[in-house]
């Protein structure tokens, strides 16, 4: 079977080294053509650096280069015998978290940083929480700089220690960490000599070791509606003149010819009688690919609409419960009005109420009167029109909206349904340790 | 100057469904364990689908950018499906620099004829005749085609474009965001992007903006090359190895044409080559190659050492930041 694809997002402080590990990734895996590496070298020269800086592989905005940071995500891509990844380098200033999310939102693994020589900071807690609440599978946790403080596993382990306590905290359960030199390439794509009291696999090895997504046939059937397609006279083909179909792409689970499904929020059954990918018919789909979906009966089906497993279909709610990431310039307060949208569906929606933030510093809910940029928060709201969502923790498709700002169309938070905040009381321990974390 | 030339116009996608009887109960077939896991290639059309419908059904005036080069030929093919069977239910937007390989605007043609498209074509030559633009000095155009692009959209009122950028072609694209917002002057602001979220894509703007939609974002050349192979797309010929006269200048070879003619110092050559890109013809170099098949071009691009703007585009020379600067002001 072809290559998977591996989708890997950066996080941690500023200045902790993410560009320059996602730069050195690249180089060590021999991904940089050498017109790119020319470039960099060229630029490095002109500031009087000795070798090539290769965080300038992903910093390259003008304003980036100016002032040594990244301010946005940038894409970049790189393949190895048998996976294939999309690698995400985000910001770690505070300003930019709203780029952090979303370079995270849509990641397989969150790889986290941590400069050895200053530990646990709070872009780091804010960093793992955004990566908690977004249920990233993985999360392996770099512990970087180590080169600066000599390599030394007291130090390393002292980090370790700290990242793992806010992680247990946060609910994360299965982070792996690793000691490395950005800088220098120690185990990064091959394991160094110069860490001999470290056993553990390096960077490379770790990511094409991951284990990939779960199958689908584990899911529920969902697809949201984005399209009827009816070409009545404009088909380019007098045999589809009658062809009526709803393209949508499969959120979750598996469908098939002959299942029996249900439109959502009207509750109308019906039955898959074809399933269409371009002019190629298919037996079954499943997640994530686009398809379009022929019914046995002409139902109302518009834009917007769920069609979903009939034996297991959400129940559309107006009121909801959520976590959310405030991503505004403006603060968000109860009662405003904003618009949401979920799958293929946007509607008007209501704060009903502000049920707490996230405090950084100590890690449980506190009360707030208004969410700032970056702050997290949780919120009751109320929706103009019933939704099926879902909650996050089951789906990840079916339980993630956004918040948008009616006026100016920006986009100003991402919301999980049914998520809550760290309560403060100590985390159970898990009984047994398989990928389960909540927060 | 925008021109319009009118093939069909489909009102066949609608966003209504129609009052229907319900249907029949039927039995759910028992679960398998196959493995039902999307290959690269198709994970990356999938995603590209996704976008291309969701804009067809957020925008209300969209257009598709379509050069007649394998980027924008690969979004076309994408849009098809995305559609099929019912045509795709937007125009495509050239803009053309007057500068065209003539095989290109040839496929161009033919394609549009094919698929039975709407063609809005905005003319570099026409704002260059008229004095709304000047010729530069070294004589490229591909930095001259903003206004023109920015007209088109004004002028047609389309309030999204279709853009076939990758962003592994070049350092400041590879910060874009696959639906990214551009003001009113048509100027993209690196530094304020809105965040996007999961499979989430919010198209909303104030009048006078509108957005840039980029499906096919995290396709490498190589991704290219492999699904034009797998899906058979016909491609404009140039692409494949063939015999042209050539000459060396600024380290590639640039075509004898009407726009590119050698100097004294430079002589003419016969050379078996092929185009990575397609552009300006004069400023577009071409590669020596013998690859003649879509699966040894993307063998050849796999193992190459340059990227594809690295070893054919002189204008992308210019600066640092060229890239970067051309699309703030609202290039493509
Ligand atoms: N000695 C040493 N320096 C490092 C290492 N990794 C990164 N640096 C340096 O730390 C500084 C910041 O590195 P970047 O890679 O730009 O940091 P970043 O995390 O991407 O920063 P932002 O994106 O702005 O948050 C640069 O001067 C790097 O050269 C390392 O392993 N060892
Ligand atoms: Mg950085």
């Amino acid at each position: 079977m072809a290559a998977t694809l591996l989708r890997l997002a950066t996080a941690g402080s500023v200045d902790d080294g993410k560009s320059t590990l996602v730069g050195r990734l690249l180089h060590d895996t021999k991904s940089v053509l050498s017109d790119q590496l020319a470039a960099v070298e060229r630029v490095s020269r002109d500031r009087g650096l000795t070798a090539a800086d290769l965080a300038l592989l992903t910093d390259g905005l003008r304003a980036e280069r100016e002032q040594g940071i990244t301010i946005d995500v940038a894409y970049r891509y790189f393949a190895t015998a048998n996976r294939s990844f999309v690698l995400a380098d985000c910001p770690g200033h505070v300003q930019y978290t709203r780029n952090t999310v979303t370079g995270s939102s849509t990641a397989d693994v969150v790889v986290l940083l941590v400069d050895a020589r200053k530990g646990v900071l709070e872009q780091t807690r804010r960093h793992l929480a955004v990566t908690a609440l977004l249920r990233v599978p993985h999360v392996v946790v770099a512990v970087n700089k180590i080169d600066l403080v000599d390599f030394s596993q007291e130090v390393y382990e002292r980090v370790e220690a700290e990242v793992r306590a806010v992680a247990r905290e946060l609910g994360v359960v299965d982070a792996t960490t690793i000691p490395v030199s950005a800088l220098d390439g120690d185990n990064i794509a091959e394991r160094s000599e110069r860490t001999p009291w470290y056993a553990g696999p390096s960077l490379l090895e770790l990511l094409e070791a991951l284990p990939p997504s779960d199958d689908p046939a584990h899911e529920s059937f969902r697809l949201p509606v984005q399209l009827v397609i009816r070409p009545q006279g404009a088909a380019r083909d007098e045999a589809h003149r009658d062809y009526r179909g709803y393209a949508g792409q499969v959120a979750s689970g598996v469908v098939r010819v002959g299942d029996e499904v249900v439109a959502l929020p009207s509750g109308r059954r019906t039955t898959v009688v074809g399933i269409d990918l371009g002019e190629r018919s298919l037996d079954e789909a499943f997640a994530p690919q686009s398809v379009t979906l022929r019914l046995a009966d002409e139902i109302d089906i518009s834009r917007g609409d769920v069609i979903a497993a009939a034996a297991d279909a959400p129940v559309p709610t107006q009121d909801i419960e959520a976590v959310v990431c405030w991503l505004g310039d403006a603060p968000l307060r109860p009662a405003q009005r904003l618009l949401l949208k979920h799958g293929s569906r946007t509607v008007q929606t209501a704060v009903r109420s502000l049920n707490g933030a996230l405090d950084l510093d100590n890690l449980h809910a506190v009360p707030a009167d208004s969410l700032s940029l970056n702050d997290i928060g949780l919120v009751t709201l109320r929706l103009a029109a019933p939704l099926p969502v879902e909650n996050y923790s089951v789906s990840r498709r079916g339980g993630s909206f956004l918040l948008i700002d009616a006026h100016d169309g920006r986009t100003v938070a991402a919301g999980m349904v049914g998520a809550t905040l760290p309560s403060g009381a100590p985390a159970p321990t898990e009984p047994e340790g398989d990928e389960e974390w909540e927060i | 100057m925008t021109t319009t030339t009118n093939v069909t116009a489909a009102q066949a996608i609608s966003t209504t469904g129609d009052e229907g009887a319900t249907g029949l109960a039927a039995h759910r077939s028992g679960d398998d364990s196959d493995d039902r896991r999307l290959s690269q290639l198709d994970a990356l059309e999938a995603e590209a689908i996704l976008v291309i419908r969701e804009m067809a059904g957020e925008l209300e005036r969209p257009a598709l950018l379509f050069s007649g080069g394998k980027d924008s030929v690969v979004m076309l093919h994408l849009a098809t499906k995305a559609f099929w069977p019912a045509p795709i239910p937007f125009p495509v937007l050239h803009v053309d620099t007057g500068h065209n390989f003539p095989e290109v605007l040839a496929y161009r043609d033919e394609t549009v004829e094919r698929l039975g498209l709407r063609l809005v074509v905005a003319s570099v030559q026409d704002y260059i005749d008229d004095g709304r633009l000047r010729e530069r000095a070294d004589g490229t155009r591909n930095p001259l085609q903003t206004l023109p692009l920015l007209d088109a959209i004004n002028d047609n009122r389309f309030d999204g474009v279709f853009g076939g950028g990758r962003r592994d072609e070049e350092k400041a694209r590879a910060k874009e965001r696959i639906v990214s917002l551009r003001d009113e002057f048509g100027q993209w602001d690196p530094k304020n992007q809105r965040p996007e979220l999961w499979n989430l894509f919010n198209p909303r703007h104030r009048p006078g903006e509108h957005v840039r939609v980029f499906p096919i974002s995290n396709w490498t050349e190589v991704d290219i090359w492999r699904y034009i192979d797998r899906e058979d797309i016909p491609l404009a010929p140039l692409y494949y190895a063939h015999e042209r006269e050539v000459f060396r200048r600024d380290g590639m070879w640039l075509a004898v044409g009407p726009v590119s003619q050698p100097r004294d110092d430079e002589p003419v050559e016969t050379r078996l080559v092929r185009y990575r890109t397609v552009g300006d013809m004069s400023c577009t170099g071409a590669v020596e190659s013998p690859a003649r098949t879509n699966a040894e071009i993307a063998l050849e691009v796999a193992a190459s050492t340059l990227t594809e703007r690295g070893a054919t585009r002189a204008d992308d020379r210019i600066s640092e930041a060229a890239m970067e600067d051309r699309k703030k002001e609202g290039y493509f």
